[in-house]
């Protein structure tokens, strides 16, 4: 088999104001191509005014088997929530 | 068409009770199962059968109505039919990049479409004779799709999932293009419904095959029903798209060609339903194992677009290599 092409990660923003947002991939020689491909595979409709592509072997993801260690501390820290300190209702809104 | 994408596919898997129950749970939680998580290989290889075939699906579904482009009717039926060939394209790599997530390369992929290792919906291996048989198939083949792939945007798998929102999407202008085809053709002259009702006549048939075998015949059905690969089985969608069909059908004034389709009031939990004719599965098991008018043409245009474009390929990983080397002497 000859050499694959390679793959690429689409992000887009449907309108400004928004933050682009993973989409799905394509496969291109090189950016341009890949921003070519990913123009006419994910916005034949209106979806977006602004595409990004990163090469998919760029990305480096955290591991799910290890997911329990990564995420699980954020969960015991209920204090970092406003719902963990009482304030009088005479106070009003906070 | 995607209910095909089972047959055959091996289901088996090796790994320990207490692992493949902790699936389970999560898949009964209605977790959605995403590329890296820890899978059954049995669910990953049912998925890549799927999904992969699923692509093949829409690759070769374009050749059907491609084989109409130039000979569209008028400028606005051509434009829209160009955009749904676009669109099934597009289709087929949105799916192939969420296969590719599961560990399978697109060249493995194209690969075994080509020496016919991998299957794709049997539909498309029927001719498209006259105009009428596009709005045949925008109609039933795309209804068809349609019904099966709206439960496919709640597969646990979390790409197949995503993939099938963006499709069914797309897919209802396909349907309705279709069917204003038809619609055209049935107010026309005789000669033109005529076209219409021959249409209708020849894919009929092959649209009901779409779903796959009978639920009883269905080997691989039970274990992609329990992983939430499916969610209905092959006969009940059946029944969903003859129940939503036979009054398009009566509105354009054409005859469905099953002698036996009768409404009867006892079905679907007495809300009432069609009983169809039987299925001549001899000719679906036929037409899935290669045996079909056009598979031989099917491939051989498949062949031929990837050994034609195989120069431009090269080129572009050329002209890659090339630009990458001058900026890192740049450097």
């Amino acid at each position: 088999m000859k050499e694959e092409t390679p793959l690429w990660e689409v992000f887009i923003r449907p309108r400004n104001g928004l933050a682009h947002r993973h989409v799905g991939s394509v496969h291109a020689a090189d950016a341009v191509l890949a921003l070519d491909a990913a123009r006419d595979v994910y916005t034949r409709r209106g979806e977006g005014n602004s595409i990004w592509v990163v090469p998919s072997a760029a990305i480096t993801a955290s591991d799910p088997a290890h997911a329990d260690e990564t995420f699980d501390p954020t969960a015991d820290k209920i204090y970092r929530h406003p719902t963990f300190y009482d304030i009088p209702e005479d106070v009003g809104h906070m | 068409m995607y209910s095909q994408g089972l047959i055959g596919a091996d289901g088996r898997t090796e790994e320990s009770e207490a692992f493949l129950e902790a699936f389970q749970k999560r898949i009964d939680a209605e977790e959605k199962i995403e590329p890296k998580d820890a899978m059954p290989e049995g669910y990953r290889r049912t998925l890549i059968r799927q999904i992969g075939q699923h692509a093949h699906s829409e690759i070769v579904g374009m050749l059907p109505e491609g084989n109409w482009i130039t000979r569209a009717p008028s400028l606005k039926r051509k434009a829209a039919l160009l955009a749904k060939v676009q669109d099934e394209g597009g289709h087929g790599l949105y799916l192939y990049a969420a296969a590719e997530t599961l560990g399978v390369s697109r060249e493995q992929m194209t690969e075994e479409l080509h020496s016919g290792k991998a299957k794709y919906s049997s539909i498309f291996n029927y001719p498209t004779l006259s105009w009428a048989d596009i709005g045949a198939i925008g109609w039933l083949v795309d209804g068809a799709a349609i019904m099966n792939q709206i439960p496919l945007c709640r597969c646990s798998f979390g790409p197949y999932a995503r993939a099938m929102i963006r499709i069914c999407k797309e897919e209802s202008f396909h349907q309705r293009q279709g069917y204003e085809i038809m619609l055209t053709l049935c107010r026309g002259t005789p000669e033109q419904k005529e076209m219409a009702q021959d249409a209708l006549n020849r894919f009929w048939w092959p649209a009901l095959m779409m779903f796959g075998p009978h639920d009883k015949d269905s080997a691989h059905s039970e274990q992609s029903m329990k992983w939430k690969i499916k969610r209905f089985s092959n006969d009940q969608l059946r029944q969903k798209f003859i129940d939503a069909t036979v009054p398009q059908a009566e509105y354009l004034g054409l005859t469905v060609p099953d002698p036996d389709l009768r409404w009867d009031p006892e079905l679907n939990d007495g809300k009432g339903g069609y009983r169809h004719g039987e299925i001549d599965w001899d000719e679906f098991w036929r037409v899935v194992k290669g045996d079909g008018v056009m598979n031989r043409d099917r491939i051989a245009a498949r062949r031929k677009a990837w050994e034609e474009g195989a120069w431009v390929r090269e080129a572009a990983l050329a002209h890659a290599a090339k630009r990458e080397g001058r900026r890192a002497a740049a450097e």
